[in-house]
């Protein structure tokens, strides 16, 4: 049958099972667009092209499928690709299609020409320019395959209009994917696992470190059932969140520059860490040449060149998470660790009372404190999606987790906007589940615009802006690191409840703990987009995230959260 | 320090770019590249020279492994392989030197490749020191132009693979 190069991509999109398309047209991707409606793929039109990006990615994050971006040659492009580094950073499978100029015209600066493929080379896993109809199905069918296996990542594909338009005798393909420079599997050896499970049972002070790929292999269960056969203490990353339940007895919660006291101590005090799926990052390090300096490492990830590249292990075992933890289940037991574990306890208990006690101080609202409510309304079942900044380590501090992909958040590189069109896309591929957008006043206002799509595609997103009239991270590194001077960290705002209902959107605001809590509840039971606006502390230890390890600082040298002036403890008097 | 890797990779537009983003990234200096065919069509084979930080423990090679396109890597330069480099040196004949330069080259195994009235041009096929010991050697008499190809490697026969990819102190 005759198919125009249009027609195919919807043809193929539709063999790869896809069922939505975040995006935008324009002058080079309109012919595309112009038979979707025969193919019975949504699309969703987002207000920016970055927007389309963390879209699809949130809606990778949320399902486990692979996301699919739109847009037109050019600006659409270029705007993409805060989202594909962002995607590619956390592992994200992702495929775009965008437009380009017909092949006679690219290098000759066309109207909206950009060399997208010369641009996204680093911040792709791989990227395509398509000059042959010919090649096109099997292009589209690499890229999903590319993108959703092994350790996955962003794939891009730029589409001349010529070749969108040119036709030919189409034949869906059929066979498996050949790509002989591909290597996606990495299968275990026996003698490896029984080594890990040796050095577990020789351990007197084990740690399992949990980071995204736990949830991203699909090994969150197996994770779950051999510590709790061997009782192994578990910290996570901010992206292994929800591999390991947060409220678990054996979880020690997050890890790293803004992690609990209990992993950060227990990592820099174990004897042996086992590293499940997480790359090292320096939020996670702290000062690395003081790391864990009393632990065997031995660290398991899918991708051979992250073994040895920030820490040096003493064994590196390239498989997947998932394969090891069943490789490792009929190999564990438990040992006595009793001294171990009430080791931790007493971490554990230190810092609560910490928290009980500021707590109780103040009658401020505070962003731990929205979190916090927001946790208990919801029974902690959302499906929570943070921005980047102080919300999101409160996000990570005080919103407990219990099942993998509950909480996406842009992890390695740091993307302010990423929360809400993130969360169009996890609201698209969980339409049933109750999906919370957690955001500053900054970030918030980054990708402000998709309030509309929003609004347009009828997701009854709840929105959580944490208003502290400062861009509060950087804030916070002045008032400590900077001599307190504000510089450009102050902002003047919009009013965020009208501005919500202007875009049609029911909102409230919450300015104390009481307002708070009631704005949460009318968010929890509304059926439509809905946003709170806290208003919270901006300055001073109140508008600050404890715990913290500086820059530069080992993470046994994180400071805690301050005891209140005149707070009399049997801990802190003594 | 200088490391030598070899790839076989799929000879497609974009692929050398591919490989030269990945030492730009991190600011390693490629020292020489040679691409050329194989013995397969559609496959090219790359020599690439890299100074690498001793610290670096093989991080490139592992992400060129990576690349798609890239079909395989190895690093040689803790093997026994053949390592040469091809020069051609275009060298003033005058004051009736020409003879003298004649002798030096095949002293070297050199070639003269061609004889012009005030030029000659000697083809050296060898290890680059030896190259250079030539070059040192011929500079005297007036270097007009030089053209060196950089570092091709192959691995002799029963040669072994001295890398570890895994460290096991464990």
């Amino acid at each position: 049958m005759r198919r125009t190069g249009a027609q195919i991509v919807w043809e193929m999109l539709r063999q790869e099972g896809v069922e939505v398309v975040f995006g935008m047209p324009g002058g080079s991707i309109m012919t595309t667009y112009h038979p979707r409606q025969e193919y019975g793929v949504r699309h969703v039109l987002i207000r920016h092209e970055q927007a389309a990006a963390h879209a699809a990615d949130g809606y990778a994050r949320a399902s486990g499928r692979v996301g699919v971006a739109m847009t037109t040659s050019g600006p659409g492009a270029t705007n993409l690709t805060t989202g594909i580094a962002t995607a590619m950073m956390d592992s994200i499978p992702m495929v775009c299609i965008t437009g380009q100029v017909r092949t006679s015209s690219i290098g000759s600066d066309a109207f909206q020409e950009a060399d997208i493929t010369g641009i996204t080379l680093p911040i792709t896993k791989h990227n395509y320019l398509v000059t042959d109809v010919h090649d096109l199905a099997r292009t589209i069918r690499e890229a999903f395959h590319i993108a959703s296996t092994g350790r996955p990542g962003p794939v891009l594909i730029d589409l001349p209009v010529d070749v969108q338009t040119a036709e030919m005798d189409f034949k869906p393909p059929e066979g498996d994917v050949r790509l002989p420079g591909y290597r996606c599997e990495a299968p275990i050896d026996p003698a490896t696992v029984e080594r890990i499970a040796a050095a577990l049972a020789d351990a007197e002070r084990p740690v399992i470190l949990a980071g995204h790929g736990v949830a991203l292999s699909g090994g969150a269960h197996l994770l779950r059932t051999m510590v709790e056969t061997a009782e192994l203490p578990v910290a996570t990353t901010l992206l292994g969140k929800g591999s390991f339940p947060d409220r678990h007895p054996l979880a020690l919660g997050m890890m790293g520059m803004h992690g609990t006291p209990a992993a950060n101590y227990a990592i820099q005090q174990a004897d042996l860490l086992l590293v499940l799926g997480m790359r090292f990052d320096d939020r996670v390090t702290g000062c690395l040449d003081r790391y864990a300096p009393h632990a065997r490492k031995i660290h398991v990830d899918l991708d051979p060149a992250e073994i040895c590249k920030n820490v040096q292990v003493d064994l590196g075992v390239v498989a997947d998470v998932h394969d090891v933890l069943e490789g490792l289940m009929p190999l564990v037991r438990r040992d006595d660790r009793t001294a171990w574990i009430e080791r931790i306890a007493v971490w554990k208990s230190d810092a609560a009372e910490r928290e009980i006690v500021s707590h109780l101080q103040s009658d401020a609202l505070t962003g731990p404190e929205a979190l916090h409510e927001i946790w208990r309304t919801t029974e902690g079942n959302a499906l929570v999606v943070t921005d980047v900044g102080q919300n999101q380590m409160w996000a990570a501090q005080y919103y407990a987790s219990s099942r993998p992909r509950s909480f996406l958040s842009s992890g390695g590189l740091g993307t302010m906007g990423f929360a809400l069109p993130a969360a169009i896309g996890a609201q698209i591929a969980k339409p049933t589940n109750e999906v919370w957008v957690v955001a500053g006043d900054g970030g918030f206002q980054m990708n402000i615009q998709e309030l509309a799509t929003v609004v347009q595609e009828e997701l009854p997103l709840r929105i959580a802006v944490l208003n502290n009239g400062y861009l509060g991270m950087v804030r916070q590194w002045q008032e400590h690191f900077y001599d307190g001077r504000y510089e450009a960290t102050k902002l003047w705002n919009p009013d965020f409840v009208r501005l919500a209902e202007a875009y049609g959107l029911e909102a409230w605001r919450g300015t104390t703990v009481d307002e708070a809590h009631d704005a949460i509840e009318r968010a929890h039971g509304c059926g439509s987009a809905c946003l709170i606006e806290f208003v919270v502390v901006g300055e001073g230890e109140e508008g600050n995230v404890y715990p913290m390890v500086p820059a530069g600082a080992a993470l046994h040298e994180m400071m805690q959260r301050p005891i209140p002036v005149g707070v009399q403890s049997r801990r802190w008097s003594s | 320090m200088k490391r030598t890797l070899v790839a076989l990779v799929q000879d497609q537009p974009g692929t050398l770019n591919r490989i030269a983003s990945l030492f730009r990234r991190r600011a390693y200096n490629i020292e020489s590249l040679t691409v050329g065919h194989t013995e397969h069509q559609g496959i090219s084979r790359m020599t690439i020279v890299v100074d690498e930080p001793e610290t670096s423990s093989g991080i490139v090679e592992r992400n060129l492994h990576k690349l798609i396109n890239v079909l395989d890597v190895e690093d040689v330069t803790d093997i026994s392989a053949v390592m040469h480099d091809l020069a051609l040196i275009k060298i003033a004949t005058v004051n009736g030197t020409r003879a003298e330069i004649m002798k030096i080259a095949e002293s070297f195994g050199a070639r003269i490749l061609d004889i012009g009235l005030d030029t000659l041009i000697v083809e050296a096929t060898a290890p680059g020191e030896q190259i250079d010991r030539l070059v040192a050697v011929l500079r005297p008499f007036g270097i007009a132009e030089m053209v060196r190809t950089g570092r091709i490697a192959m691995v002799r026969d029963g040669a072994f693979d001295s890398n570890q990819t895994e460290k096991e102190n464990a």
